[in-house]
């Protein structure tokens, strides 16, 4: 009794005040991932109970799904690894170059960049599908026969080969979001003096001087970006489907691991194997996350 | 040498060797701001204006036709636009408020309490902040099926309050606020909550302020609770609305009227921002994952 009620005096301010949050947090947070986790070992219908049936679900996604091994994931490891990567280093290179001219058009021009990242992904589809709309009435379609670059009207998001790319434009568009806001203060707050002492010490140019000091000096900027890129390339998953107005989308080409999962959790009722797909997907993300801290981590 | 290298950033004067940076930065903002532009266009061209062939980027007569219509199409529906007004602003006052003294209260005690599981907590936050929350949809449906949050008004607001983000930057944020502060006003009599009330929340303003952007971006545009928790459409919200806009209004009259919805959308984020900007760039610059 006693070592309770000095425990209380101890930590139970501290967790008075963490309550509301922690509990939150485990509601909706860590309860949905431990039951992705347990769902994905069992035949979910949404009527019956679980049924568990081991690791039939993880078997069946390596081994018949032809969708996921054929379209899904080349799909999201192109999607990933060339959105994710390109939007960090958009996100430095703008920053760093916001960094070196005057407050005033700094602050403009940094709102000007980050705007795209307010706009929803949802709300956005009306302006893609107008911009990029498949008949001579589309915005890009009309601007490139003008010019004389095609002759025939692109059917850009319905098309194999162009939704992907379209896809990873837009996603590069809105993803200067928080993380580049943070690399930008980041960079703002290096001391002078550090500079000076890495000239000093011979440093003698800018690339140079980027990759001994500026980017040494901000780590912690540099690595809640990464995490940032990371997650905001994974979050932009249903692209696809928005632009292309089907799941799936034509013939697989923008399908992403988001929508594999929506197709099977709520198009086919498959909650078991669907979580599975979840499960395999928030363990991709988390090695992502992992591979990234661990490079920056190194450039020591 | 040394020190003109040094002082190229954060200049306070122009200089010329900047135009360099001008010649990118110019170019790539207005690549990005044109889609922003494009919004406002096609939500001010007339009707007659979406037809044209070929097509033209700026609204030659804007008008505000694409918005009247928006509004009578919305009188005209079962529920009334300002319903769906009503519950998009309701919900995302009540997620922010709520949002802001709940990372508050957590990030004081992981900032500045001393328990043995605190820093087991921050770096499980820290990992959640990968945290892809459209991935486990199927489980969070029945979290909040058993939670008995169905069609309850609340769902717009409970399950999004827990932000790893915004505790990450707030506590980050407190963590500069001297600890000298705590004591003194300990010294002087207040009580935990008074410190809190007192110390703690005014020196993390700006922290809240970014929190705030945050979880209104979150609320003003989700759809999730509208789509997937509740059946009566007079709880649903203005972003919900819209999306039954844009999927179902492949036709031209529909794209002028969905554009000037995205618009509505989109101007009350930019101007929060606007407004809190400042506040962001001094949080952003305690951000880092040490």
């Amino acid at each position: 009794m006693n070592k309770i009620k000095s425990w209380a005096k101890r930590e139970g301010s501290a967790y008075l005040f963490l309550a509301p949050y922690l509990i939150l947090f485990v509601l909706f947070i860590i309860i949905p991932v431990v039951a992705a986790i347990y769902l994905s070992f069992t035949n979910f219908d949404s009527v019956n109970f679980p049924k568990f049936i081991g690791l039939k679900n993880y078997i069946a996604l390596l081994t018949s799904d032809a969708v996921f091994m054929q379209y899904v994931v080349p799909n999201t490891l192109k999607f990933s690894l060339i959105a994710g990567p390109l939007g960090y280093a958009l996100s430095f290179i703008m920053a760093w170059m916001l960094a070196q001219i005057q407050h005033k058009p700094r602050t403009l021009l940094a709102l000007i960049l980050y705007s795209p990242s307010m706009t929803s992904g949802v709300a956005m589809g009306v302006i893609w599908k107008v911009l990029f709309n498949g008949d001579q009435s589309g915005y890009l379609n009309s601007l490139l026969m003008q010019w004389g670059l095609i002759t025939e009207p692109i059917q850009w998001l319905q098309s194999t080969e162009y939704l992907m790319p379209v896809m990873i434009i837009v996603t590069l568009w809105s993803s200067m979001g928080v993380g580049f806001l943070s690399i930008l203060a980041g960079i703002l707050n290096i001391n002078q003096e550090v500079y000076e002492a890495g000239y000093i010490d011979g440093i003698k140019n800018r690339f140079q001087e980027i990759i001994h000091i500026t980017i040494p000096s901000m780590k912690p900027q540099m690595l809640f970006a990464a995490v940032m890129a990371v997650v905001s390339t994974f979050q932009a998953g249903s692209i696809g489907v928005t632009l292309s107005g089907s799941n799936p989308t034509p013939q697989y080409a923008g399908q992403l691991a988001l929508n594999h999962i929506e197709d099977y959790g709520f198009l086919r009722y498959e909650m078991g194997y669907a979580s599975a797909i979840s499960v395999v997907l928030l363990a991709f993300i988390w090695i992502c996350s992992k591979v990234v801290t661990k490079l920056l981590a190194e450039k020591d | 040498m040394a020190s003109i290298q040094g002082k190229k950033m954060n200049p306070t004067r122009f200089h010329k060797s900047q135009l360099k940076f001008y010649a990118i930065l110019i170019p790539m903002a207005v690549v990005m701001g044109l889609p922003i532009i494009y919004i406002f266009s096609q939500a001010l061209k007339p009707l007659d204006e979406l037809f044209i062939y070929p097509p033209k980027f700026f609204a030659q007569k804007p008008s505000l036709d694409n918005f009247k219509k928006l509004i009578e199409s919305m009188l005209g529906s079962e529920v009334p636009i300002y319903r769906y007004f009503f519950n998009s602003i309701l919900s995302t006052l009540l997620t922010v408020i709520c949002t802001i003294f709940i990372t508050a209260f957590a990030g004081y005690a992981l900032s500045k309490k001393d328990f043995k599981a605190k820093g087991l907590i921050f770096e499980i936050n820290t990992a959640a902040l990968m945290f892809v929350g459209a991935a486990v949809k199927i489980p969070k449906y029945l979290v909040i099926y058993y939670s008995g949050l169905i069609d309850n008004f609340w769902v717009h607001i409970i399950p999004g309050l827990a932000m790893p983000v915004g505790l990450f930057l707030v506590k980050q944020f407190m963590d500069q606020i001297p600890d000298a502060l705590i004591e003194a006003a300990r010294i002087d009599g207040a009580k935990d909550f008074q410190i809190f009330m007192k110390v703690i929340m005014p020196l993390s303003k700006s922290s809240l302020a970014t929190v705030v952007i945050l979880t209104f971006q979150a609320a003003w545009n989700a759809i999730e609770a509208s789509e997937l928790y509740l059946n009566a459409d007079n709880m649903k919200t203005f972003a919900y609305y819209m999306t039954t806009l844009t999927t179902t209004g492949n036709d031209v009259v529909g794209i002028g009227q969905a554009a000037a919805a995205t618009l509505i959308m989109f101007i009350p984020n930019l101007v929060i921002f606007i407004f809190m900007q400042k506040n962001v760039m001094s949080t952003m610059a305690h951000s880092g994952i040490k």
